[in-house]
């Protein structure tokens, strides 16, 4: 091929057709009009609001207030110590599966990527109430550690720190891992057989050659886990106790019981700032392009950029030596002979290692199942008996109903408004070439980014102006805002594989672009983008935050209903709905899987 | 205009700031086959691009069948392209594939079908109806991808490397099954490669592309006997170049001073005078080594290797200076084989020395 490199087949496809600038601009603007409207803007007003005093006039009061008291700063290096041990947590634990997963053939890692996509996809406070059944002073661990004799009084697991590790660290590995896995995908299995023959040993080899190559998707993941867990109220509200209280439980306390926009906003600002400096640290160090997946080689790197990579040098060496050290030591005892064959334990440990953590990921959800048959009028295990009766009680509950219903429409249209938003603008950014490219593509995807709290409350704000409170459309345009990220991410990657020529070779034969798209484009995309829909609706059933607040509490949400319920009273009758759900969502999650290998052919 | 099928008038297409293409002029007669031929990076794909309207010159025309096609959009352009993967649509059947230009243009149910069926017979397909493009061979792809041009008879067929990701074997067939359809159908091919052999192969004339420019367009024969510049005397086929200077000149006949001391006969299309620094190449099949009557030109060195490469076996003479020179010749059985060390004359024809201006 005699084109340059540089040349992508974007810029054949964008310059053939001759229009006007704004014609060109169409597919991204609707993106730009809504997140500009219902993102940017409230979130401006949100954080300027916090100063101005109670009479309207600048000020720096509420900053002056959140410092002087010591709580506040108290509960804001709680959240940072919980969402640290998380991130690393969920790095230790996410990377063997991880690795697996991007070393192994394709068969093996589409069934086995379904059990980490499972918790990610189950109802997140389905998993919240599975833990409190299993972790409780008579739930299933104590239980078992009882029956095993091991211990003789209850082993306090719940409302506490290790409660609140437990579930966080299980609420975001499934995230790290599929970070960590869209690098370590790229990475050339080859250049660690190329190490062996130049003389590497194997742990030699893993670590001076995969293990930096993987460190992009490691620091990206462990970014991600860090910024959503600064975020979290669920889990520390549900699991944790009361020195366990995170910056946005105070938050929501600022304004629901006291009604003190400023000052929330202030700290809701406090949240922002912690989120941008980690970002810009991540930037420096690594580079936002491994957040899409895209190689790092060949930037050049900031000062903290080169420490970084001196000291991660050093790590690596030296990890590499011990390793190295290490073998040397075992050839000595067990002394190899070119003879005849060696023992090897291959990748055993590797597999016994990554099915345990993917049964911890996995197997609490269906604990519930169990619960929700029981003849008590409390979560206790084992459950006593067997009983419909919850499930009778949700069924033909109204209030149940009404929240089902009204969760499924929010979810189904704002899964279709964001497609109808994101799938132009991922076209456009992935076949136009145009400066600053990376900048839009951040714009999108900065609600994904941003603390949900943070929508959430300037949203009610604007929302109680436009008098949207309370209304379906209110929850839609909301959802809408976190299911743009998701399906421009998801569609992007689906076009970047998608193969250009055919296009081309559709223009050649006589189809015009409308037809090109129709015929041939689309269709052939069409199990990514059903994945896309299915990706934004779980998001918008699932989510509790903005429901929390923009529902002014008028109207409910499955989520939110659960939330209000366990608040006041954790009943089967919970664990009956989380049960429903998770059939519901193992359903969704199997058309999903269905129709992707339909779409690829797998059986053909 | 009218006489060509297709006129390229100084096309240039630049991407940022590299130029791929710096401007570049062909023609083609209806029913011919032009191979657009060069390394990579030599812009004959840019060109391509360019004619089938997948990428916008910077300046330049192009005419189609006598009407300006610039910047007309692909679909509206009557021509057909076989891409290098195919380009076959994975979620359609190969009729399906095959059924879409007919589509596209609006043909009656009936008519496509029986078009179809038509043009599968023509490349000896016809059971493949109604499998996907994936369940077929290599050789069957690229035939299907072949069917689906033909079918709406376009008046030009662009194919940009259309054999490169097959064998040898497989690749010398489809060679001649695509010659033999371009003569039988009568259809206009511009055709690209960077495979020398295949272009003589195949086409009626071939247009040498070195770095964004036309180096030179002709017959096989033509480039191959008379190239008149140094890259298409290197790029074709296998060649023995040498410098040298210009000790007269009568006409065509000139007698150049080469390395080693030779003074060499050979013939000049350009007028050169005495004293010009040249260029000069040899064939190497027009070496002959001991020969029994020597040509016009004669030298003497020791044989240093000898190759078999299948039919033709490959000789290397160093000269007094260690200039080196190659000739071929068909391969013999071993009693005949030379052994590396002789002593050899190497003689050629005046008529095989074409001097080339450095």
């Amino acid at each position: 091929m005699s084109l340059p490199s540089n040349a992508s087949p974007g810029i054949t496809g964008a310059s053939i057709f001759k229009n006007r600038d704004w014609k060109k601009l169409l597919p991204i603007s609707p993106a730009f009009l809504f997140l500009g409207f219902f993102f940017v803007y409230p979130v401006i007003i949100l954080l300027g609001l916090s100063l101005v005093d109670d009479s309207g006039s600048l000020s720096l009061e509420h900053y002056v207030h959140l410092f002087e008291k010591a709580v506040y700063m108290k509960v804001l290096l709680i959240t940072l110590k919980i969402a640290a041990w998380t991130t690393l947590f969920a790095l230790l634990a996410g990377y063997p599966i991880a690795y697996l997963l991007s070393t192994t053939n394709s068969n093996t890692r589409n069934s086995l990527i379904i059990w980490v996509l499972m918790p990610f996809w189950t109802s997140f406070l389905v998993r919240t109430f599975a833990w409190m059944v299993l972790l409780g002073r008579h739930g299933a661990l104590n239980d078992l550690l009882f029956a095993l004799d091991l211990i003789d009084v209850p082993v306090r697991l719940l409302y506490n720190f290790t409660g609140v590790m437990i579930g966080m660290v299980h609420a975001l590995m499934p995230l790290c891992i599929l970070t960590m896995l869209s690098v370590m995908e790229n990475i050339d299995r080859n250049l660690v057989s190329a190490a062996s023959t130049l003389g590497a040993r194997g742990g030699q080899s893993f670590w001076r050659v995969y293990f930096p190559l993987s460190i992009p998707g490691v620091a990206a993941g462990g970014m991600l886990v860090f910024i959503t867990a600064l975020g979290f109220f669920i889990t520390p509200a549900l699991l944790g106790g009361a020195r366990d209280t995170m910056i946005v439980q105070v938050i929501i306390f600022q304004i629901q019981e006291v009604l003190n926009w400023g000052f929330a906003g202030a700290i809701a600002m406090l949240l922002l700032v912690s989120v941008l400096i980690i970002f810009t640290l991540y930037d420096q160090l690594i580079g936002l392009s491994t957040l899409s997946g895209e190689s790092t080689q060949g930037r050049k790197k900031g000062l903290i950029g080169r420490f970084g990579a001196r000291v991660g040098s050093i790590i690596v060496n030296f990890l590499g030596n011990a390793c190295e050290r290490f073998g040397m030591l075992m050839d000595l005892i067990l002394r190899p002979k070119a003879g005849s064959a060696r023992k090897s334990m291959g990748r055993l440990p590797l597999w016994i290692v990554s099915m345990t953590i993917l049964a911890f990921l996995c197997i609490p959800a269906f604990f519930v199942i169990p619960v929700s048959f029981t003849e008590e009028a409390f979560l206790g295990w084992p459950p006593r008996g067997f009983s419909l009766q919850w499930y009778e009680q949700v069924l033909q509950s109204d209030a149940w109903a009404a929240a089902a219903s009204r969760s499924f429409i929010v979810a189904s249209a704002s899964a279709l408004l964001g497609m109808s938003i994101g799938v132009p603008a991922a076209f456009f950014l992935v076949r136009r070439q145009f400066f600053g490219k990376a900048a839009v593509f951040a714009f999108l995807v900065s609600p994904i980014i941003m603390p949900n709290i943070i929508i959430a409350v300037a949203l009610f704000y604007l929302y109680a102006k436009l008098g949207l409170v309370g209304t379906n459309l209110g929850l839609i345009l909301g959802h809408t805002i976190l299911a743009i990220p998701y399906v421009v991410i998801t569609v992007m990657a689906i076009l970047k594989n998608y193969d250009h020529r055919l296009d081309q070779a559709a223009w050649t034969l006589g189809a015009n672009k409308w037809q090109t798209l129709t015929r041939i484009t689309l269709p052939l995309m069409s199990a990514g983008l059903i994945a896309s829909f299915m990706f934004a609706f779980i998001i918008s059933f699932d989510e509790l935050t903005i429901s929390l607040f923009v529902t002014g509490g008028e109207v409910t949400t499955l989520p939110k209903k659960m939330w209000d319920d366990s608040l006041m009273n954790v009943s089967p009758v919970l664990a009956a709905v989380a049960a429903l759900l998770l059939a519901f969502m193992t359903l969704f999650i199997l058309l999903t899987e269905y129709i992707r290998r339909r779409g690829t052919g797998d059986e053909l | 205009m009218q006489k060509y099928k297709l006129n390229a008038i100084a096309v240039r297409k630049t991407y940022g700031d590299v130029t791929a293409l710096k401007s570049a002029s062909i023609n083609l007669k209806a029913g011919e086959f032009l191979t657009l031929l060069g390394p990579s990076g030599s812009g004959k794909t840019t060109l391509l691009m360019a004619i089938a309207g997948l990428n916008s010159p910077d300046s330049g025309e192009i005419w189609i069948d006598g009407e300006l096609a610039t910047y007309l959009p692909p679909f509206k352009r009557d021509l057909g392209m076989v891409f290098q993967n195919y380009a076959l649509f994975p979620h359609m059947t190969v009729f399906d594939n095959i059924a879409f230009p007919l589509r596209m243009r609006k043909n009656k149910a009936s008519v496509i079908k029986e078009e179809v069926m038509k043009v599968l017979n023509v490349v000896e397909l016809s059971h493949v109806a109604n499998r996907y493009p994936k369940e077929l061979s290599g050789g069957q792809q690229q035939r299907i991808a072949l069917a689906r041009c033909f079918v709406y008879k376009p008046s030009i067929i662009l194919m940009d490397e259309p054999l490169g990701a097959l064998d040898k074997k497989l690749r010398d067939t489809l060679q001649r099954e695509i010659k033999k359809l371009h003569e039988n159908l009568g259809i206009t091919v511009l055709y690209v490669t960077h495979d020398q052999e295949e272009a003589m192969v195949m086409s009626d004339r071939i247009c040498v592309m070195n770095d964004g420019e036309i180096d030179q367009i002709g017959t096989p024969a033509e480039l191959y006997f008379n190239p008149s510049t140094i890259f298409s005397a290197d790029f074709l086929g296998e060649s023995n170049l040498f410098s040298g200077k210009i000790l007269s000149s009568n006409k065509q006949e000139v007698e150049v001073a080469g390395p080693a001391g030779m003074v060499i006969k050979g013939m000049s299309k350009v007028p050169v005078n005495v004293g010009d620094d040249v260029k000069f190449m040899v064939r190497p099949e027009s070496v002959v080594i001991n020969a029994l009557e020597t040509e016009e030109n004669v030298t003497h060195g020791t044989l240093t290797e000898v190759i078999v490469s299948g039919q033709i076996t490959k000789l290397f003479t160093e000269l007094v200076d260690g200039t080196e020179m190659m000739s071929t010749r068909l391969t013999r059985t071993s009693e005949h084989t030379l052994p590396v060390g002789a002593k050899v004359s190497l003689s050629w024809r005046a008529s095989n020395t074409i001097i080339l201006i450095s």
